[in-house]
Parts: structure tokens; sequence; C-alpha cells
């Protein structure tokens, strides 16, 4: 059951005309940065603005928009034999997979027929996989929201005063922190801070791989240990993947008890 | 040529000799045994027929001629002692006494167990095969006391750390002029030490530590107080500091390969007028430090991959007059930091993916950095000074710089401030670092950009360049 909504799901969202613009907004610029930058590891540098700020983005208003209309629909398949988590499973997928699909493949595509070396594939496809964990972290929380709101203006709303407090307000509170105390020993706190953001996990992933020159300039051992062994990354792909489940569930129990 | 016809005609006849008296084999003999003496003194005659005809020879073969005078070394009485199991002495030390003025030693394959060998006397020392001498940690490999030695072709193993006494694979004591040329060291303390020593040359070896901590690791290549050195191709891997140069003057280190050396891999202290080129940096504990040095010249070298906070692709400090050209920095913590710094001239360089290309610290003055290309570097350059700049910044390329160029002169119309707002924030709090390249400090750079009021005025370069420096 999960699989034939997923199914009319992926055709309904095939036939919109955005997920079309979406794959060509990353196709587009990928290209171009090959053709002006050259090499794939600067491409994928310059990518990772993109992906930090566009993805969440159009990710939690995509998603939303998208369970707002898609309410009559809901509450027309509720009236059949439809279980709920089924239905919840089909059309969370439904949007997750087509935005992770169009994501990857529009900056993947170039890498193809560019014959990047090995060295920028690495990096493309954490970049590949940076920006598909945050798609579905970003869908979840859209969700969530949508669920949770039933005026669509009030859950739009929040969704974008979610996505900036998460892109930049939420690193202005760290510096602000690291200024005030920059007299302790502040070393864990801005780490475990960082690690509760999707966006900032996100970019130290990246961060490990674009600019770990500049990281090891850090001094403390703390420091040392999170970026100069695998441990950092171990640590931030596992709150990732924490944080990938804490929206999903939320949402899906959500779902589950909703009165429509 | 001369010296393997030499061989090869003494054996055959030698071995035959062996066979015919006791058929057995000659190598099993241990120096005293009649069948060495049979084999000693048909070399010897075959060497002196083999010189005949090297003098018959030598208006019509050249080759021969090159090959003689390498056998003979510079000296004038020009004997050869081989040392080997087929040789007329089986031990090293026993071939350096008998030697006198001008003696070829050449030692044959395999490995002696020998260590402090003293040179006292102008030879010059040939590894055939690549002999071993293995110290087995118990003192120093070869000391050498006399002028013009040369030395070639040999493997030094084993050489002991101690913390009372500098002990080294190669060891020239005031004695100048001479040559180590194609050496293999293997786990040294320190590799070839040179005090006193002038006019060397050091080309061609390659030097392997295993330590892991300063305390107990050496020097690859130590120079005090020895002037005109040529260091050459040599390869250092694993020491202490791959290169070490302290009160040297007028040298000149070229080509060689400086890799995971557990502090500098280039250290150079008090030693005016040198010249570094085509040096290959990588991955060394703290990468390359030059001190207290004038007239210094670095060109065309490569510095990659130096990690760490205190780490360093170029590390200057109080270097004056000096220029540093058409290098390469990728990949390091931090380009080049300069600390005290006066009159150097940078150009035509190119700082590729650091950490910082340039850090510059306010007490350093009138350098000029011009024409160089800063790409893709998470900082092009930091400084600790807010106000002024007495640097002068002049027509390099910024991949940053969003300028454009109406009257296509090729320079941008708008200044560039290579001093992000965000690097002077690490500056003073390191911790940010970690907010790098986060949406939030790239508006606050950006509102920096647009109207500047923290960064230092002066530090701009008003010429920037629109299209890359072609090198």
């Amino acid at each position: 059951m999960i699989l034939k909504i997923l199914k009319y799901q992926l055709r309904d969202v095939f036939r919109s005309r955005w997920i079309i613009a979406y794959v060509l907004f990353f196709l587009v610029l990928t290209d171009v940065l090959f053709r002006f930058g050259g090499d794939g590891l600067r491409v994928a540098t310059s990518m990772m603005n993109i992906v930090l700020i566009v993805i969440p983005l159009s990710s939690i208003i995509l998603g939303a928009f998208y369970l707002y209309n898609a309410r009559e629909y809901m509450e027309l398949l509720l009236c059949h034999p439809v279980k709920r988590h089924q239905l919840f499973w089909g059309m969370f997928l439904g949007l997750a997979l087509p935005l992770v699909a169009a994501f990857a493949g529009g900056v993947m595509l170039p890498y193809l027929y560019n014959a990047a070396s090995a060295e920028a594939w690495q990096s493309a496809l954490m970049l590949v996989f940076t920006g598909s964990m945050l798609t579905v972290i970003f869908v979840a929380l859209a969700y969530y929201l949508a669920l949770r709101f039933d005026d669509r203006i009030k859950g739009l709303g929040l969704a974008l005063v979610i996505c900036l407090f998460f892109t930049i307000i939420y690193d202005g509170i760290i510096l602000f922190v690291i200024y005030m105390f920059s007299s302790y020993p502040l070393e864990k706190p801005v780490l475990v801070m960082s690690l509760l953001n999707p966006i900032d996990l996100g970019r130290i992933l990246l961060l490990l791989q674009f600019d770990i020159s500049a990281l090891m300039g850090l001094t403390g051992a703390v420091f040392r240990e999170f970026f100069g062994t695998p441990l950092g990354m171990t640590v931030s792909v596992a709150s990732l993947l924490i944080w990938l489940t804490v929206p999903v569930t939320a949402g899906f129990r959500r779902f589950l008890v909703k009165d429509f | 040529m001369h010296c393997k016809c030499n061989i090869s005609l003494g054996m055959i006849p030698a071995l035959l000799a062996a066979f015919v008296a006791g058929g057995m084999p000659a190598y099993a003999t241990h120096g005293l045994s009649p069948h060495s003496e049979i084999i000693s003194k048909n070399s010897e005659s075959i060497s002196e027929s083999a010189a005949e005809i090297t003098e018959a020879n030598v208006l019509s073969s050249p080759m021969l001629d090159e090959g003689n005078s390498i056998g003979n070394g510079s000296g004038d009485s020009g004997r050869s002692l081989t040392v080997g199991q087929r040789g007329e002495f089986t031990r090293i030390a026993d071939a350096l006494s008998a030697a006198a003025y001008g003696d070829t030693i050449r030692i044959e394959a395999g490995v002696y167990r020998e260590y402090e060998l003293l040179v006292d006397r102008q030879v010059t020392i040939l590894g055939i095969g690549r002999p071993v001498i293995d110290v087995e940690h118990r003192g120093e490999g070869i000391r050498i006391t006399a002028e013009n030695v040369h030395v070639e072709g040999l493997e030094i193993r084993n050489v002991p750390t101690s913390h009372s006494r500098d002990h080294a694979a190669i060891r020239f004591d005031r004695a100048s002029g001479g040559k180590v040329i194609d050496n293999v060291l293997d786990d040294t303390f320190f590799g070839i030490y040179l005090a006193r020593a002038h006019d060397m040359e050091i080309r061609g070896n390659r030097l392997r530590a295993y330590h892991d901590r300063e305390a107990v690791s050496a020097n690859g290549i130590h120079l005090w107080n020895s002037n005109n050195a040529v260091i050459a191709d040599n390869e250092i891997i694993g020491h202490r500091d791959g290169i070490y140069l302290e009160y040297v003057q007028e040298s000149s280190i070229t080509g060689n390969k400086v890799a995971e050396n557990i502090r500098y891999g280039l250290h150079f202290m008090f030693s005016d007028d040198c010249v570094y080129r085509d040096n290959r940096f990588e991955k060394n504990g703290a990468g390359v430090a030059v001190m207290y040095s004038r007239r210094v010249k670095m060109k065309h070298n490569l510095f990659v991959n130096n990690w760490g906070a205190s780490s360093y692709g170029l590390l200057l400090k109080e270097i004056t007059d000096s220029e540093i050209f058409e290098n390469e920095f990728s990949g390091n913590t931090i380009g080049i930091r300069s600390e005290g710094s006066d009159r150097v001239k940078k150009y035509r360089n190119s700082f590729i993916r650091n950490g910082w290309a340039i850090r510059i610290m306010a007490s350093s003055m009138d350098n000029h950095i011009t024409e160089n290309n800063f790409i893709d570097n998470a900082f092009d350059v930091s400084t600790n000074s807010r106000r002024h700049s007495r640097n002068n910044f002049e027509g390099n390329y910024w991949d940053k710089y969003s300028g454009y160029d109406l009257n296509g002169d090729g320079f941008g119309d708008v200044p560039y401030r290579p001093v992000r707002l965000f690097s002077l924030i690490v500056e003073r709090n390191p911790m940010a670092l970690m907010l790098l390249r986060s949406m939030f400090v790239q508006i606050l750079d950006l509102t920096e950009r647009v109207m500047p009021t923290i960064t230092p005025e002066t530090l701009v370069d008003e010429k920037p360049l629109m299209r890359k420096v072609a090198l």
C-alpha cells in the first residue's frame, strides 16, 4: 500500500514543473561552475554555500506547501481503507525522494560528463550526502509544521523563521557565546552547540572535507581530537542521523493521532 | 668504466686460481688464508696491467679517463684498496688505517658491522653495489677529520639516539671540501653532520629516520658554521629537522625532497646569503622556519600540506632583504607567517587552498607582495594590527575579488581588501573558526566590505589583477 501511494505521489511530483526547475537549478549551477572554475574540487567548494542555504530553505518551503495543498487528497484517502502510517510514509517519501534525486542528479551529472577526478568525486559525494540529509530533515520539519498548524500562513511563516534561525541566527548566538565567555574553556560547549543545529552539522562535515588545513589551525586538544581524527566525521554523521529521526518521528506521531 | 673492468679482470684469474689450488670458493675466506693472498696478488698485477691499458687508451677514450680520475680521487698517489670478502681487507677500519693520502677505498657489497670509523687522511670511499655499514646502535658511523674526503654509495644503518653525544651517520669535523654523494642513511640519529666544514657538496642522499618525538630524534642534514655548501637532490624523511643550518653563509639548497619530519622541514638560523631552489617540503610537523637571516633567496619551492596550529608553509622570523618568488604554497594551515621581517619581496607565488595564505604581523614592515595568485584560501591575509599596515600589497590576483575593470587595463578599478572581518574575529578569538563559511559570518564580512570600519584601512590592494598571473 505504501508503494502504491508512493507511486502515485512520485507520478504527481514529476508531473509538476517545479521539480524540473529544481533539477535544472542544480544542473545549470554546477555546469556553469565547471565552465568557469575548472576542476571538480573547486566546484564542490562553491556548491557548499548553495547547499547549506538553498536546500534547507527550499525543502522546508516546498514541503510545507505540498502538504497544505494535499490536504483534501489526504482526507479523501483516509476515508478509504488506508492505514495512517502507510499514508504518512507514502506522502513523506513521495516528496523527500524526488527532492533528493533531483538535487543529487543535478549536481552529479556535470561531474559525470566532465570526468572529474577521484578526489573531486569524493568531495562531490560528501556534498550530495550532506545535501540529501538536509533535504530529508527539512522536509520532515515541514511535515511536522504542516500537521501541527492548520493555518497555512502560520505554518509557512514558522517554516521560514526556523530556516532563518538555523542558517543565520544560531551562528550569531554561537559567536556571541564565544565572545561573552572567551575566558572560559568553551571547546566542548561550542562543539555541542554546533551539533544541535543540522545546518552547522552539515557545514562541519563539509569543512572537514574542504577546509581541513584551516581547521587544523585551531588550538586545543578537544578540537584536535575532533577534527584531526575520524572521530569528527563519525560524530557529525551520527548526529545528523539523530537529527533525521527526531522530526520524522515527531511528524509521524502527529499524523497518527491528528484529527483532520 | 675502468673500475669495473679492473675488478672483473682481476676476479676471473683469481677465482680460477682458487679453484685450481683448492677447489674451494674463495669468498669463504677470512683475510689470512693462502687463497686470499693469491687473490690480492693477482688482482694487483691485473690492476697494474689495467692501468697500462688505460694510459694507452687515454687519448682515444675519454670515458676511461674519466673513470680513472674518479677511481683515483683527487690525490696523486692514487692507490686503490678494496674492502670485501674477496678484497685485501675485510674491515673498513683496517683499510682506513692502511690508506695513504689520495687513496681510494672501494667497499664491496655486504654488511659491515663497524662503527666509529675515523677518516683522518684524504681518501675517497666508494661503495660498490651499496655496501651496508651497520652501526648496531653502538655509536657514530663515520667521522671525517681530513679535507676533501669523498664518500659515495654507502648505506649506513642504526645510529643510536644519545642525549649526551650528537651521534651522526657521517660527520665532517673541521674538514672542508668533502663530498657526500648517493648514500642511504637508514634509522640514524643525526644523518649528515657538518661542523666547521666549508665548501661541501651533499648530493643525492636518501635519509630516513623513524622516531616520533622531537626529544629522541635529530636533524637529517645538519650544518653548523659551514659556508659555501651545496645541498642538492636529497630525500629526507622522518627526522627532527630535515635540513638544519646555523651560521651558514652563501650556500645553496636545491632540489631536495623533505617530508614528514617531526619539527621543521628546513630550519635555518643566522644564515645569510643562501639560496633555496626547487625543493619540496611536505607534511612536516611545523613546515619550514627561517629565522634571523639576511639576503635569502627562495625560489620555485613547493610547500605542501603542513597542518597544525603552529604549522607554517614558511615561517619568516627576523628575515630581512630577502626574496621569495615563484613558490607554490598549497594546503598548508598557514602559507607564510611573517614576524619582524622587513624588506622582503614576495612575488609570483601561488597560494592555493591554504587556511591562511599570509599572516603578516604588525612587526613586519616594508614588505612588497606583488603578482601573487591567491586561490581558494579560507583567509587570504590576516594580521594582528587593527590600524596600519606598513606593507605594500599591489597587483595580486585574488579569486574572491568581485570588482570590475572598466578601462580594460587588466587591473580592477575598485581596491581589494584581503583582510576579512572574520579573520580579525578569529585572530582575537580562535574558537570562532568553527563558524567558517557560515552564512552569518558571510553577512558580517559583506557589511564590513561595503563599509570598512574595523579592518585595517591601509592593508589594501589598490590594483588587484583581473586575471591569474601565468606562472
